[in-house]
């Protein structure tokens, strides 16, 4: 099991073929309280970089890219009861949607946990 | 010049502040060629305001108030009684000259209003939630066709031939560019529901339809059930869209929630709100709970303060212009605050009881002219069922007559050919309010009046 | 006569108000008051309806059953509440309102007036035009002053407000173009844009994409011309614009968008800093919309209504939308319908426009003419820079002045003191003001956009200057609880916003009969 990042902070938790897909423990800080999160249908394909869902705090909106190619399998239903899940669980319980990957061989574009937590480090 | 505080010894001495000998200095970005170089000469010169007073006081003076004379226009517009107290609260500078409550520490007045203006036209409609309000009924029809289509990702709306046709237009304007179809029924004058096309609309609703946009009552007055269009509607995963131009109509009619709406919309200048000759009114836009995040508008919500005492704030205004950019649900920023005030005032003190009794009233008034205007030989009323507004065919084109009758001072109804110029079907037809406001002498001076008109 | 009642008249004690509630939970003035679902009856009215004649019913068996929920109040009860609440609001007349972009001007109450005369509200839209001969004057004249003011040959009417304005004016650009059948895709919005822009370009059909700025704030001109191209429908530009200052390009803009043939849309919100002194036409503009509630004093009510006239150049008059009115040699008309061969883009509201709003600016523009407005755009821009030099030792200026009507800071000169812009911002509600436009431009951080008007007296600003210093030096001196905690005196503390958009409470959920509930909601 590894986790993969991107540069717009969405990560990738890869388990077979299937990648649980969320946003970052410092995209969550920078958001602030999230109040909404726009959830996918099951059954879309999505390409990286594609919107995969759009997460809301009160002041702002982001959409959330997905970092990998593939099929929705299943969204995060408990986000629309507790959006909060994202704030208090940005890397576990606040996960936005689990994708069949299509293609393993984009997870090689992206960060692993360390070069993710160098590059944030350069953002500061 | 009275609201500019400042004497030409202020300016000076500012300027000499700011560091500048001259007010031209403080536009040294302005192309020198753009720049004028004195007041625009094709423009008057500063006035008193006795002068002021004079001039607009003459233009007031060449125009008919409703007020004046006997008068049964409606459509989209109607003249109600509102209480001396409405007008003089909204004049209140707190509320006046205050701007949309973005502060929400100093704007509790305005926050508070709306949401009991939220939650009136909420229970009004038989929706459970309500904007803030839109500019106005059109406008609002407009945005409902569109919200209909984001919710169930479907282009075709089906719009009844009996919603007014300035709705339809403008819904026709701006869908040139949204990419939503129309498809428009044709008005007929039909006995007993002139404009009701409940039957087609029937037949035409699929898996492809977005929403059926229904009036009630139409804009000839006619009001029908429309609960199996409901149903027929949700048995094809489409949505009901209600508008309703007169909102009397709810103190004494079932609501459109009640009869299966999925979105509601009107005009809500009948409440609270003065013709002004079409503007500013107030656009209602209500919804089932469950769609709030693609309602367009502002929203008022509550929540608690830092010490845990109620109070309100504008919410989920990620939906909004201001945040979402060319992501936001519509492109709206203004509502129309003053003119929901207005409402929410004059309704509070209507109370249930108070509406109720006028929406009676309404009624009954209309019901004695409609008895009335169909013993006038000429005259035809078409409408079996109405709440305060009817459609009679004449014997003669119906925009003379219009005229005729406004000659003598008596402003009678809506010649369909203003409305309709091309659908000569309709010439006709005359479309007449009667409220609270119409004496019963004032029927009998239409009445009368229709007679000589016709006779000769 | 000898005064025996003794009363004390000094200032007593000095009795602190903490320490102890109120029973009513009101603090003096600042009265607490419950929903009208609290205090209302669903039997009670404060309007007298007479009885309704004895009809047989026409509804069609429509009768409603159930009941509907409203709460009814006695006129005093209605006069009390609505006072109340007002009481809860900042209003321009309490004082100076520096709501940046948005033009909180003094709201002459002549305006008032004149819009209540029966002639102009009370009539109805449909009458036959022969009885509203003056009210279509009155359109005809605010008409006249704008297109005279802005020197443009043609203006829409219509629009409900300035949003509504960029629309008809984008619209009148699609139509333009498809009418010699040029379909283009994409329309420049600057960065520094009001979110109104990009949402009305979205909305017509066309990709946004975004133009830089300078580093002083202005449009950068080369990377325009860069991107300028047949596929650029229309460049939407504010001037003056959200930073505050005068593009000194646009004419060249203007030109070099011309020559691609693009449409050039000015957003006229800050049309009120150039008024009587610049005319748009004249910058090569080819249609804008003026906000009547910002330029020309008509109330902003509490967030609308609005009222957003567009002006067209010749090339864009002809796609302009109905209804218009038209001046023959023996009246006024109003041209309700397209005729033959008619190049609008049809309707984009039910009637004719703001006519309450109409009358309310025609009021405004003759009581200043030419010459007051002139001036009131020159005491606007004084007034601005008046504040910028005499902060700008204190605060950090966004750019190097002079600005237009409002004056643009950023957060510099909180860095460090654990304040940020909001802080600051809510800290100036306890200095009695309303704060001013914040995070607005998003090009510049912790923005804070200061637009007097031309309606602060000296007076009025040396007190706001002395407020804000003394602010951003408490902010130095580490004063940080004044900030973070504030406001201290309004009527609520902050309010939480991720409760309200998380669990949203957006109508009164209590379904008992109105009237159930009397207590009030005092402070708990």
């Amino acid at each position: 099991m590894t986790v993969y990042f991107t540069k717009d902070h969405e990560w990738v938790r890869v388990e077979g073929d299937t990648g649980t897909i969320g946003i970052s423990e410092y995209a969550q800080g920078q958001l602030g309280d999230v109040v909404f999160v726009e959830l996918p249908e099951i059954g879309r394909t999505v390409a990286p970089g594609d919107e995969l869902a759009v997460v809301e705090s009160v002041k702002a909106a982001s959409e959330v890219y997905a970092p990998v190619s593939g099929e929705v399998v299943e969204a995060n239903e408990a986000l629309n009861d507790d959006p909060s899940l994202v704030n208090s669980g940005a890397e576990g319980e606040g996960w936005f949607a689990r994708v069949r990957l299509s293609d393993t061989a984009e997870l090689e574009a992206l960060m692993d946990e360390a070069a993710y937590k160098d590059y944030v480090a350069s953002l500061a | 010049m009275r609201y500019l505080p400042h004497m030409d010894a202020d300016r000076q001495s500012m300027l000499a502040d700011i560091g500048v000998e001259h007010i031209d200095e403080l536009f040294r970005d302005v192309p020198a060629a753009a720049l004028l170089k004195e007041p625009i000469t094709s423009l008057p010169n500063h006035a008193t305001e006795l002068e002021v007073e004079r001039m607009l006081s003459r233009m007031a003076g060449r125009n008919t108030p409703a007020s004046a004379v006997p008068f049964f226009i409606g459509c989209g517009a109607y003249k109600h009684h509102v209480p001396a107290s409405v007008d003089h609260l909204i004049q209140r500078g707190e509320f006046l000259t205050s701007y949309t409550p973005y502060q929400p520490e100093i704007a509790q007045g305005t926050l508070q209003y709306l949401f009991e203006f939220q939650t009136q036209v909420a229970r009004l409609t038989g929706m459970e939630v309500a904007n803030a309000s839109m500019y106005d009924g059109s406008t609002a029809t407009t945005e409902a066709i569109f919200m209909a289509r984001r919710i169930t990702r479907r282009k075709k709306a089906l719009i009844s031939a009996g919603v007014h046709p300035h709705y339809v237009d403008v819904a026709k304007a701006l869908a040139k560019v949204s990419g939503d179809e129309l498809v428009i029924g044709t008005p007929e004058l039909a006995k007993g529901k002139p404009g009701g096309d409940y039957e087609a609309l029937l037949g035409q609703i699929d898996k492809t339809t977005s929403c059926v946009v229904v009036q009630n009552p139409n804009l000839f007055g006619y009001v029908a059930d429309l609960t199996e269009l409901a149903e027929a509607c949700h048995a094809n995963g489409a949505l009901l869209v209600v508008v309703v131009t007169e909102v009397v109509s709810l103190g004494l009619m079932k609501s459109p929630g009640e009869m299966g709406a999925d979105i509601v919309v009107g005009e809500g200048q009948s409440i609270g709100n003065g013709l002004n000759y079409g503007g500013p009114y107030l656009g209602l836009f209500a919804c089932r709970e469950k769609f709030v995040r693609q309602m367009p508008g502002r929203l008022c919500g509550e929540t608690v303060d830092a010490d845990g005492r109620r109070g309100y704030v504008l919410t989920l205004s990620t939906r909004e212009q201001h945040i979402r950019r060319e992501k936001a649900t519509s492109n709206i920023c203004t509502n129309s605050g003053l003119c929901a005030l207005a409402f929410t005032i004059h309704l509070s003190l209507l109370g249930e009881a108070g509406l109720r009794q006028l929406a009676q009233f309404n009624h009954a008034r209309a019901v004695q002219a409609a008895e009335r205007l169909a013993k006038v030989p000429g005259v035809e009323v078409l409408n079996d069922a109405f709440f305060n507004e009817f459609t009679i065919r004449l014997s003669k084109p119906s925009r003379d007559v219009v005229r005729e009758l406004g000659n003598r001072d008596i402003l009678a109804g809506v010649a369909l050919s203003r409305l309709y110029p091309t659908e000569t079907a309709l010439h006709d037809g005359v479309v007449l309010a009667v409220t609270e406001i119409v004496t019963e002498s004032d029927i009998e001076a239409l009445a009368k009046g229709l007679e000589e008109v016709l006779s000769c | 006569m000898l005064n025996r009642q003794g009363r004390p008249t000094g200032t007593g004690e000095g009795a602190s108000a903490e320490g102890f509630t109120t029973f009513t939970g009101h603090k003096g003035l600042d009265l607490n008051e419950p929903l009208i679902f609290e205090i209302g009856r669903g039997d009670r009215t404060g309007v007298d309806v007479p009885d309704a004649p004895k009809v047989a019913s026409r509804l069609g068996g429509l009768e409603r059953e159930a009941p509907i929920g409203l709460p009814g109040l006695s006129e005093p009860e209605a006069v009390r509440h609505y006072t109340r609440l007002s009481r809860k609001n900042y209003a321009i007349d309490m004082g100076l309102f520096p709501l940046g972009s948005c033009t909180m001007k003094h709201n002459p109450r002549l305006n008032e007036k004149m819009a209540r005369l029966a002639g102009f509200s009370d009539i109805h839209p449909l009458q036959p035009q022969d009885t509203v001969q003056g009210a279509l004057e009155l359109i005809d004249t605010v008409a006249h002053w704008l297109m005279e003011l802005t020197g443009m040959p043609a203006v829409a009417m219509s629009p409900k407000a300035g949003a509504h304005g960029e629309l008809c004016g984008l619209l009148a650009i699609r139509a333009a173009l498809e009418a010699r059948g040029d379909a283009r895709e994409v329309v420049l919005v600057p960065e520094s844009a009001h979110g109104t822009n990009p949402a009305t370009a979205a909305f017509c059909g066309y990709r946004v994409e975004e133009i830089p700025a300078t580093e002083n704030g202005r449009v950068d001109f080369e990377a325009l011309k860069k991107r300028l191209g047949p596929d650029v429908a229309a460049i939407m530009l504010t001037n003056p614009n959200t930073c505050g200052l005068f593009e000194p390009d646009i004419i060249k803009i203007a030109e070099a968008v011309h020559a691609v043939g693009a449409f050039f849309y000015c957003d006229g919100a800050n049309f009120n800093a150039i008024v009587g002194k610049v005319r748009p036409g004249d910058l090569g503009v080819d249609a804008m919309h003026i906000n009547l509630h910002k330029t020309f004093s008509t109330p902003h009510g509490g967030g609308g209504p609005g009222s957003g006239p567009v002006v067209f150049s010749e090339a864009l008059a002809p796609f302009a939308p109905l209804p218009y009115v038209k001046k023959t040699e023996e009246r006024f008309e109003l041209v309700e319908h397209l005729e033959e061969g008619d190049q609008s883009f049809g309707r984009m509201v039910a009637f004719h426009g703001q006519m309450g709003m109409f009358v309310r600016a025609a009021s405004y523009m003759l009581s200043h003419g030419a010459d007051g407005l002139r001036q009131a755009a020159e005491d606007a821009v004084l007034n601005a820079n008046y504040i910028m030099a005499k902060l700008q030792d204190v605060m950090t200026p966004a750019f190097e002045g002079p600005c237009m009507h409002e004056a643009l800071f950023d957060d510099r000169f909180l860095k460090d003191t654990g304040v940020t812009t909001l802080d600051f911002a809510k800290a100036m509600i306890d200095e009695g003001y309303h704060p001013m436009t914040m995070y607005f431009p998003l090009v510049v951080h912790g923005a804070m956009l200061i637009e007097p008007t031309e309606t602060e007296s000296r007076a009025s600003l040396d007190e706001f200057i002395g407020a804000l210093r003394s602010l951003a030096e408490a902010a130095k001196n580490g004063e940080k609880e004044r900030f973070t905690a504030a406001p201290h005196f309004a009527p609520v503390k902050r309010l939480d916003e991720t409760r309200a958009a998380r669990q949203p409470v957006l109508s009164y959920k209590n379904t008992a009969e109105p009237g159930s509930v009397t207590t009030p909601v005092a402070a708990e």
